[in-house]
Formats: structure tokens, sequence, C-alpha cells
């Protein structure tokens, strides 16, 4: 088996499929036979679009027969789903303590100024995402981070150089 | 037979490059015209030798190497590797590594030795013997058994997973669930996901015979996001196991029924707490419940719901099968069993450490640890995730248990231990606890909305020297009333980490000396 692959998702940019409201419906009608469908098909419409369209949200209201505040409200308080889509690289670096106390206070500000991106945003060319994250879990090879849906541990100058590579592509 | 050989597929593996490996090996084999099963088992747990890869000998023999590169392939293939010979890489029997050699495997017995995602190696090692005798005992012994055992929760609570079982199986006939967290959002925690990425039956089962014991027919799992690899093995498991019968309509032969789904989150720490958990899974904000209702008896859909961690839930299937009393017989004071303990952040040896509780928090950091990597003295420890408290050296003699740590200020949480080394600055450590509890806050209740935002911006007042002792006294009280006034741990343990920081080290807030430990 091969589960590196297979869990790399988001890994090919520019696969996404332009929003339309009728494939909005057919995603939603994939999941309404689940119990607590939302969270479904919110990560559903990203996989697909890239992001949650906000055109997808009074879409979800009326099949699951909630308020627009509802569907807003859920979207919106979740870090994961993405308002606008992200750029063509998304690199999620892990912040958190385990990864501080390796040394990830410097690598983090090193992978800022390497893809000359600050932390929760997009470069203005669309190139880069770059986003912190709390824990991948791989806190025995800490300093982490996720390039496209790939795990890398022990971060050091030359991994963030291949990073920066694999951005500029 | 064919030839096998192991390379993890253990996210942390593969974030050391074990993928990468994997192919150099699969291209060296059939450049080599050789045909050899590579298998993408779990991780051993030591993570400073992985990308570990095994091989069993035409003798049955099973010798390990690592770390390997994919540079390493071809010369480890010239000089013997698949007949098992010696050379720099070699580290022999890998069980016989004194870091593995000295634990008590119970939960992860199965953990890097089998195929994660194959049934038939499960039922090879030992699995569904269980579930077996769970379908033998009938529902209401096999509750008796696990709270025999002493299980408590082993997401950080320490509630008696026993007493939840007899909630839920106390209430009448009715559709029940059976709900596992695997939000495992603390940062230095890596044990669910070594389980579910490692090990994916062992789970399965656990929770099986949780839906036979309370009378539960469905299942979930609710798996961080950032996990994919974990979720991918779940996934799979499941099917496998549907395929097979040991889901679905009468399980495994039995008069059961019981199925299951794996459930992503969305990036949300506060939703490994319970009740924010289950609302997420019903498809809303992750706001927290206020308790009571219990989720025993209002859970999941307003309906009795098991909700248990998944360590808790994997240890249940070793528990039936060997028998409540092996489980209890290891372990110290009310703290039975074993602990998968997790060695992180800046520590030589890291990895999965399963022990029975009782072992001292220096053993663990100096002896199994090996100290720090960069080899500076070690400062602090912070136990139990981001809502644990930080350990000085001084308090080193600290006995792995539920009490022990309470004793002191702290917790043991999910078994998480990140080691600091001197660099580190405590009074930034502190304030980082207040930032982390105010981005990942739900927000329903004020201490931990507002008295987060406020604490960030005390230390940061202390931190400039604005005030100092002023502001210190604001950030007492602050944790004073989130500790008490907030509805879940999150805000309620934040107090945690800020305040061992300044009592243990007082002089990274401008305050005088050093208070002395011996004095405790």
């Amino acid at each position: 088996m091969t589960i590196g692959q297979s869990a790399a998702h988001g890994a090919a940019r520019g696969r996404y499929e332009a929003w339309t409201p009728a494939r909005g419906t057919e995603i939603i009608a994939d999941h309404l036979a689940l119990e607590g469908p939302a969270l479904p098909i919110m990560h559903a419409m990203q996989e697909a679009f890239g992001y949650v369209p906000q055109d997808a949200v009074p879409l979800i209201a009326d099949a699951l027969n909630l308020s627009r505040a509802e569907v807003h409200g859920t979207m919106t308080f979740y870090h994961d789903f993405r308002h606008e889509p992200a750029g063509k690289h998304v690199v999620k670096v892990c912040v958190a303590e385990a990864c501080q106390a390796a040394g990830g206070h410097a690598t983090s500000a090193k992978i800022s100024e390497a893809l000359n991106c600050g932390y929760g945003d997009t470069r203005p060319d669309g190139q880069v995402t770059l986003e912190p994250i709390y824990c991948l879990g791989l806190c025995a090879c800490a300093p982490s981070a996720m390039v496209d849906g790939r795990l890398m541990g022990r971060l050091d100058d030359e991994a963030i150089e291949e990073i920066a590579a694999e951005v500029r592509q | 037979m064919t030839a096998r050989i192991y390379v993890p597929g253990d996210a942390g593996a593969v974030a050391l490059g074990a993928d990468k490996v994997a192919k150099a090996f699969a291209d060296a084999f059939a450049r080599r015209g050789l045909d050899i099963q590579i298998v993408r088992n779990g991780s051993r747990g030591m993570f400073w030798l992985e990308p570990l890869v095994e091989v069993v000998t035409p003798f049955g023999r099973r010798v390990g190497y690592g770390p390997v590169k994919p540079s390493d392939v071809e010369t480890l293939l010239d000089g013997g590797m698949l007949d098992g010979q010696g050379g720099p890489l070699s580290l022999g029997n890998v069980e016989k590594i004194p870091f593995f050699a000295k634990q008590e495997r119970f939960t992860f017995k199965r953990v890097g030795l089998t195929d994660p995602v194959s049934l038939d190696d499960y039922l090879a090692y030992g699995g569904y013997k269980g579930l077996q005798r769970a379908i033998e005992l009938g529902g209401p012994s096999t509750v008796e058994e696990v709270f025999q055992s002493g299980l408590r929760g082993r997401g950080g609570a320490g509630f008696p997973t026993g007493i939840k079982w007899r909630t839920v199986a106390a209430t009448p006939p009715q559709q029940k669930y059976i709900v596992c967290n695997a939000d495992e959002g603390d940062s230095g925690t890596f044990a669910d996901r070594m389980i579910m990425e490692g090990d994916p039956f062992q789970l399965i089962e656990g929770m099986t015979i949780a839906g036979l014991a309370v009378g539960a027919t469905k299942g979930y799992v609710y798996c961080r996001s950032e996990y994919p690899h974990a979720i991918a093995a779940m996934n799979k498991a499941v099917l496998a196991a549907r395929k097979a019968g040991y889901l679905g309509s009468r399980v495994a032969g039995s008069d059961y029924d019981f199925d299951m789904e794996i459930r992503q989150g969305a990036g949300a720490y506060v939703c490994g707490e319970e009740t924010s958990l289950l609302e997420s899974l019903e498809g809303r904000r992750g706001l927290v419940r206020a308790k009571p209702p219990l989720p025993a008896h209002k859970g999941l859909f307003g309906r009795p719901t098991v909700i248990n961690n998944v360590i808790s839930l994997a240890s249940v299937p070793f528990i039936l099968a060997e028998g409540a009393k092996a489980y209890a017989d290891v372990g110290f004071g009310r703290s039975r069993g074993t602990m998968p303990i997790q060695l992180a952040g800046n520590v030589k040896y890291g990895g999965l450490y399963e022990i029975a509780f009782g072992v001292t928090l220096g053993e663990l950091v100096d002896d199994v640890g090996g100290g720090t990597f960069t080899g500076r003295p070690v400062k602090a420890v912070q136990v139990g995730g981001p809502l644990g408290a930080y350990f000085p050296t001084g308090l080193f003699d600290t006995p792995f248990d539920y009490e022990e740590f309470a004793k002191r200020d702290g917790l043991i949480g999910h078994g998480g231990i990140v080691v600091f080394d001197d660099t580190a600055e405590m009074a930034k450590m502190a304030r980082f606890a207040m930032e982390f509890c105010a981005v990942e806050s739900c927000g329903k209740c004020t201490p931990c909305r507002i008295g987060s935002t406020r604490g960030v911006e005390t230390l940061d007042k202390v931190i400039a020297g604005v005030d100092r002792e002023r502001n210190l006294a604001i950030v007492e009280d602050l944790c004073h009333t989130m500790k008490l006034g907030s509805l879940c741990a999150l805000g309620g343990f934040t107090p945690y980490p800020v305040m061992s920081a300044l009592t243990h080290f007082p002089e990274d807030f401008g305050r005088g000396s050093p208070l002395s430990i011996a004095a405790e």
C-alpha cells in the first residue's frame, strides 16, 4: 500500500473546478444521506473548488433547513475553510510548542523571508499562501511543515531552500 | 511467500523521507528483477532512526537499518541487506534497542510490526481476540471487564472509562453512539496518529467492543484534518473490516450490529473538547456545551454517547483479550495499565515510549530521551500539551501519574512531553499559551474569550518591563478567573502553563532570583 501518495491531498494545483451552482447542488446532494452533513459538504466544496464559495452558503442552508447565518457561522468558525482560493502553493508551518522548542521560531521566520510572504497571507503574484499551523503531530522530528500536502520534518536551511524552489515553480 | 521489507508509512517517517526511500527500493528491486513486497508499516516510534527500514531474512530474522536515505539503498542492497548483513546503518533486531526493549507495549504491540491495513496481519498477530471474548461475555460483563481494568480516559481528563460505559449502558435501548475523539491537537503528542496510521484495526475493534458493550450500533471517529495519513489509513481499514464482516450487521457472526465512519475536523483545536466535538460532528460551530447533561445521557444528536480518546478505545482489545487483571496489574496508584508517552521537542531520542505509570519525569527525559538534541541543559519540560504545566528539572522526581502531577499543579494530559533547553524564554512561552487560547477559544464563555486576549496584552507589558509587578498581579488574577470561571479545559487550563512558568521561572519575568524548588 502507499499511504504516502494517496493522502497528499491538494498537491496538484490548478486541478480545481470553477464554481457553478449546479455543481454545488450536486456536491450537497452527494452528502445528504449522512448524519450531520455540514462539515463533509464544506470539505467536499473546498476539495472541488479550492475554497468554500460564498454562493454555496444559501444552497447549503436551503438543503439542510438551516438559516444562512448558521451556515455562515459554521463555515467561518473553522480555520480550514477558505473564503477565497489559496495561492498556487500552500505552505503550512507548525508554530506550536514542540516545534518552538526545536528552534521553530527561527525556522518559521526564515521560511517567511525565503518565500517573501507573511503568515496568513497569499503573495500578490498568487504563487504561495503561507499559513501557521498548530501541530502536525510530527513533534519528535520538529520543526515541521506541510508543503502542498507533503510533510517535512527537521527543517533546516537546505529544506527551506527546497520549499522556496518548489514555490518558484 | 514473497519476501518483505518494511518502510514505514507513518507520517513522521514520511516527513523524514520514507516515501522517497520506499520509491528508491521499488526502483532498485525492479532494476534487479527482485520480487519483494514493500510494506508500509507503522513506526516503531524511534524517530531519530527514521526512516527505519526492516528486512525479513530468508531465515525469518527481522533486521533493521536506519536512518536510511534514498542514496543508501544501492549500497545497502550490495552489502547483503536482504540477508540481514551488517553495515554502518544496521541496527540488528530493533526490538533489542534499549529504547524499545524497556517498554511495556500493550496498546502499541503491533504498531511497526505489521502491515497496518492488512486484516490478515492483524488477525495473525492476535487481532479480534478481544471482540471474540466480548461476544462470549455479552454487554454487561464486557462493561465490567473494562471497569475492572482501571482504564482511565487517555485524552487527558483521566475519567474512568468503565464508568462512562456503565452510564451509557444503563440508558434505555435507543439509538446510541460511540464517538472516538481523534482530534489530537496538543503539541507534543502523536500517539493517536501513530495508532491510526500503524494499527487502525485495533481502534476499530475497540469501538466495536464499546458498541457491543453499551448497545450502540454506530460509531464515528472525529479525526483532525492535520492528519491526512491517519484518515486515509482508517478509511482503508474500515472498508476492509466491513468487507470481512467485522463491521456491519451481525458483526463477526454475532447477534450484534455495529458500523462506523471517519469524519474529518476542520482545524479547530477546541473541537478536542468532547462537547465541542459533538457540536462539530452535528455540523455546527464547535461551541462548548455546558454539562450536565453529560454526553453519556445526551450526546451526539441528543442520544446517549460514549466519547473516548483513541488510546482509551485502542486499549480495550488488549483488556478483553488478556483480561482486566493483566492490564490492572501494572501501573501506579490509581493510574492502572500503561501510558504511551511521547517525547518531543528538543530531545535527543524523541518518539513513542509506552510504559506502565509510575516512571519518573526525570527518567523519561534524561535516561530515555537522552536530554536535548542541542546538547544544552534542559530548562523546562511542558507535560500534557498547550494546557499543561512547565516543570523545571527540580520536579523531575515526579512519577508519571494523574494524581502525582495534579499535586504539583500539573497534568499528564495526553502524555506528551516537550523538552526545552536553556535558551527557552518562559515569559514568551506564557504569552504563547495565552495567545493560543485567544486564537482557539470557541468564544462561548467570557473568561476564556476575553481573559486570553487580556492575558496576551498584559504579558506583553510584562515582557516590555512596563509596571511589571502590577501587571503580573493582573496576570495572576486573570489566571484565577479563567481557571475557575471557564466552561471547559481550554480556558480553564491555560493558566497551567502561564502560572507554572511564572512560579518556576520568575527570573524570566524579571522577578528576582529563582524560587527554591527544594523548599516545596
